[in-house]
């Protein structure tokens, strides 16, 4: 998406003149745990940095180093540089970051992070500095004060005699003043970007199909390939036939990699005809368990020692003082990512350079993973993220990437390896089954006395330098993904264990990080319990939660609102039942109320109330559509999601069977995003997990059946 | 392999393909015209949807040798100038997310448009659940399409 030329660390870090006179200035700041969702030992020092370059010709270019997946950073990241900077919208352009090791600190995009760890301030410095350092150099120019001067969208004003001088005619200057360790930064009031709602820059490109996807890269002479990967998971290619591939009008050639059998030809059809018809026979390995059988390792598990995740008072004799008592198991599915954009990457490997066109959440990621596999060295392999069909935590791995490179390696030309839908599907890294066992109840005042909780699933699976998964703790320690969720759960409780169970490697489905990671099965599970407890003590379901969250003010602000909203105390319309589902996740504190129906079997689900706190919002417009964007995909898992295993492989192959949400059941939604000048929180996920218990609640209210194993498809409502 | 003249965005383009390559792959890998997308190759999302003499199809499965002299629409065409009123509406409502299924969602939304200038949130529903939005951009959608027929007949 950029030409830029490349600036050594050494000058980016200093203030430094750009080729072409203009003023150059990057913000270098560390910080802790940017990483956190991918770096469980919490050793990495996660940078960030921002870069703003301004042109004598009056436009100012902000680099961003965060991959838009729809979320809007390629909006909102810019907004809080030019709000600070103080220039025109109209004048900046946006550039996206190639990879580089350590320019633009950590890229990788994950875990609802691109605003708030780092960039909220290390933006807004950079920008702020930039205006300094214009002002400095007008007040030079004119032989006055700094205090007499201000900034107006791009040029600097002299109060005392009205003078004007131009951003673009001051850049040059500017770049030889040091730039100012603490610039003074807006007061909010004075926000002109920040916090208004803020079309995306993007649009445009994306409503005219001019907007490059990974699958669109096509560098001079490119071939299309295809790679068929052995449907068991941990088998392999024991032999095939190509002949027939071969044979495909277009077919040039097939060849085994690492993963499976590519299959280059002159474009995207032929290369899966050839697939079609490619006879293999697989060394399928020892993996042959079906879901039940998966399933079933997962009870026996929690029958085992757990390890401790969290501990309040004393469960034992809490568990005496139970009156009526809640026993439950609750079962969440593998699930497929699904990305609109099948997986894909797009590679040129020359003598001793490599190119690459990647729609990925970690550049980074990608550059190492090429430099390594393909023997270049990193300063050597230029990585251009594409704008990305999805992300959904799926391509911050680099499985694909491995795929593309290891076929470039063979063919002289430019390759572009993209799976079918049915591969994509079938080779997942899947959000992780997950087994529950409770065991607790509510004492004589219709209390809490006790809430045993044992969790078991998956760790995440390491899958490349791009993705950490499965360094979630040692055997003696829970895995965190596992528990994340469970143990952040805010009511308080005087006696409670929650421990983990992990399953024995011989369970070999691939998993990954998917939308909300942890807490998409495990506020489902935690919100499904909290709701049983409260029907065992006969109270309502709001009342009950609310008295559990004393000391927890801003999730039982954004419930009490959410409440309010959905009109909560006045019973739903006839046939309609309501549920409320409630999380803390990533920064960020969201509530939701649904309201479903069921008529004939058939549920729907009417409307969804979701109050969220994000603490202060960049962006509005793009914090609400994440918002809305997190119900639909909780809804569709609710409702449909499932990867099933059969003899070691997955069965559902393209949207016939693995169903996502349509337009013509979505229901009403209802945003409220509540004020708030704390600091920025994710935004990205934590809508997600509370939809799926909201439902599911609002399912038990209408109905009484309780939903404890997903999804609700394969109950009879 | 045969030559096909297609006619697309009012022009006439050759192309020399097996006559079953389905019409996306001919677009996209021979014509270089990336705008339309590949999301399932059998009819179930929408994104590869393109006007053939004006109506909304899917075109992952359909072949080049089925279209004879029919006109197809891309997205690329569709208002080679601007943006028509269904691109400008998705501006004004701010409706793609990653943008991936959208082109699609505009084609059909155009070709809904072409034969119901004021649909409801019913008409709507039926014509554009053939389309699926993982990031669910549904309810923006649904507001922009009302926009667009609203602009339409002012």
């Amino acid at each position: 998406m950029n030409n830029i030329a490349r600036i050594d660390r050494r000058d980016f870090i200093r203030l430094g003149g750009m080729a072409g006179g203009g003023l150059a200035i990057g913000v270098y700041g560390g910080y802790d745990a940017v990483g956190q969702m991918l770096d469980a030992n919490g050793n990495d020092t996660a940078q960030l940095n921002a870069f703003v370059q301004i042109d004598t010709d009056g436009s100012v270019s902000i680099w961003v180093a965060k991959v838009d997946m729809g979320q809007g950073v390629r909006t909102s990241l810019p907004m809080i540089v030019a709000d600070e900077l103080d220039v025109a919208w109209d004048d900046i352009r946006v550039v996206q970051a190639d990879a580089h090791p350590d320019k633009y600190g950590r890229m990788m995009t994950v875990g609802s992070s691109s605003v708030r760890r780092g960039a909220w301030m290390g933006l807004r410095q950079a920008g702020a500095s930039a205006r300094e350092m214009l002002i400095l150099a007008a007040a030079g120019r004119w032989g006055v004060s700094t205090d007499e001067c201000s900034t107006d969208l791009g040029a600097v004003i002299h109060s005392g005699s009205g003078r004007r001088l131009l951003y673009a005619d001051l850049a040059e200057e500017a770049a030889a003043i040091p730039v100012p360790e603490k610039p003074t930064l807006k007061n909010p009031s004075e926000f002109r970007y920040i916090g208004k709602p803020m079309k995306q820059l993007d649009t445009p490109a994306k409503v005219r199909g001019e907007a490059n996807f990974g699958i669109d890269a096509r560098p001079e002479g490119l071939l299309f390939a295809t790679v068929l990967h052995c449907p068991i998971f941990g088998g392999s290619v024991a032999s095939f036939d190509h002949a027939e591939a071969l044979s495909v009008t277009g077919v040039r050639h097939v060849f085994e990699i690492s993963s499976g059998i590519a299959i280059v030809a002159d474009n995207t059809w032929a290369a899966f005809e050839g697939s079609d018809k490619l006879d293999v026979t697989w060394n399928k390995g020892d993996f042959t368990m079906n879901s039940a059988d998966i399933f079933e390792h997962f009870a026996e598990v929690a029958e085992d020692e757990g390890v401790e995740a969290r501990s309040e008072g004393d469960i034992i004799a809490g568990l005496a003082t139970v009156e009526t008592e809640v026993k439950a198991v609750y079962e969440a599915p593998y699930l497929a990512h699904a990305t609109m954009e099948p997986m894909n990457c797009t590679v040129h490997i020359q003598s001793d350079r490599a190119e690459v066109w990647v729609p990925t959440q970690g550049p980074q990621g990608v550059q190492s993973a090429v430099a390594r596999l393909a023997g270049i060295p990193e300063e050597r392999v230029i990585v251009h993220p594409m704008f990305v069909g999805c992300g959904l935590g799926r391509r911050s791995a680099t499985d694909f990437v491995a795929d593309a490179v290891e076929t470039a390696m063979k063919v002289d030309s430019p390759v572009q390896v993209l799976w079918t839908r049915e591969e994509d599907m079938r080779h997942d890294l899947y959000r992780p089954a997950a087994y529950a066992k409770f065991e607790g109840g509510v004492d004589a005042d219709g209390n809490i006395a006790a809430y045993r909780l044992r969790a078991v699933a998956q760790p995440l699976s390491p899958t490349g330098s791009g993705s950490r998964g499965g360094r979630g703790g040692g055997a003696q320690r829970p895995d965190r993904n596992a528990v994340d969720g469970l143990v952040s759960m805010p009511y308080e409780v005087s006696n409670l264990l929650i421990d983990y169970g992990r399953p024995r490697p011989q369970v070999r489905t691939p998993t990954g990080y998917w939308r909300s990671v942890g807490p998409s099965q495990n506020c489902w599970i935690t919100e499904s319990i909290i709701d049983e407890l409260a029907y065992a003590a006969k109270r309502d379901p709001l009342e009950f939660r609310l008295s559990m969250l004393g000391n927890a003010p801003r999730i039982r602000r954004v419930l009490e609102v959410a409440a309010k909203k959905a009109d909560w105390s006045t019973p739903p319309p006839e046939n309609r039942g309501r549920g409320i589902g409630l999380v803390i996740d990533k920064g960020g504190y969201v509530a939701q109320i649904a309201e479903v129906s069921v008529e004939q079997g058939a549920l729907r689900v009417h409307k969804v109330t979701c109050v969220a706190d994000y603490g202060f919002v960049i962006n509005p417009l793009t914090v609400e559509a994440q918002t809305v964007g997190c119900i639909v995909n909780g809804l569709a898992a609710a409702l449909y999601g499932e990867i099933t295993l059969a003899n070691g492989r997955v069965v559902e192959s393209n949207f016939h069977n693995y169903q996502l949400l349509r337009i013509d059941e979505m229901p009403e939604v209802d945003i409220h995003l509540v004020d708030s000048d704390e600091e920025p929180g994710g935004a990205g996920e934590p809508a997600l997990p509370p939809t799926i218990p909201a439902v599911t609640n609002a399912i038990f209210a209408l109905t009484g059946k309780r939903i404890r194993k997903l999804p609700i498809k394969n109950h009879q409502l | 392999m045969a030559a096909f003249t297609l006619n697309i965005n009012g022009r006439d383009h050759m192309v020399e393909v097996p006559p079953e390559m389905p019409l996306l792959w001919a677009l996209r890998d021979v014509l270089g015209l990336t705008g339309t997308k590949y999301g399932c190759g059998m009819q179930q999302c929408g994104a590869c949807t393109v006007h053939i003499d004006g109506e909304a199809r899917t075109s992952c499965r359909t072949t080049v040798g089925s279209i004879g002299t029919r006109k197809i629409t891309t997205i690329e065409g569709i208002s080679p100038e601007g943006f028509n009123a269904v691109q400008a509406a998705w501006i004004a409502e701010d409706v793609p997310q990653c943008g991936y299924c959208q082109t699609g969602q505009i084609m059909a939304a155009t070709g809904l448009l072409a034969k119901n200038p004021n649909p409801t949130d019913d008409d709507i529903d039926r014509e554009m659940a053939r389309n699926i939005c993982r990031c669910g951009t549904y309810d923006r959608i649904r507001r922009a399409i009302h926009r667009a027929a609203e602009s339409i007949e002012s």
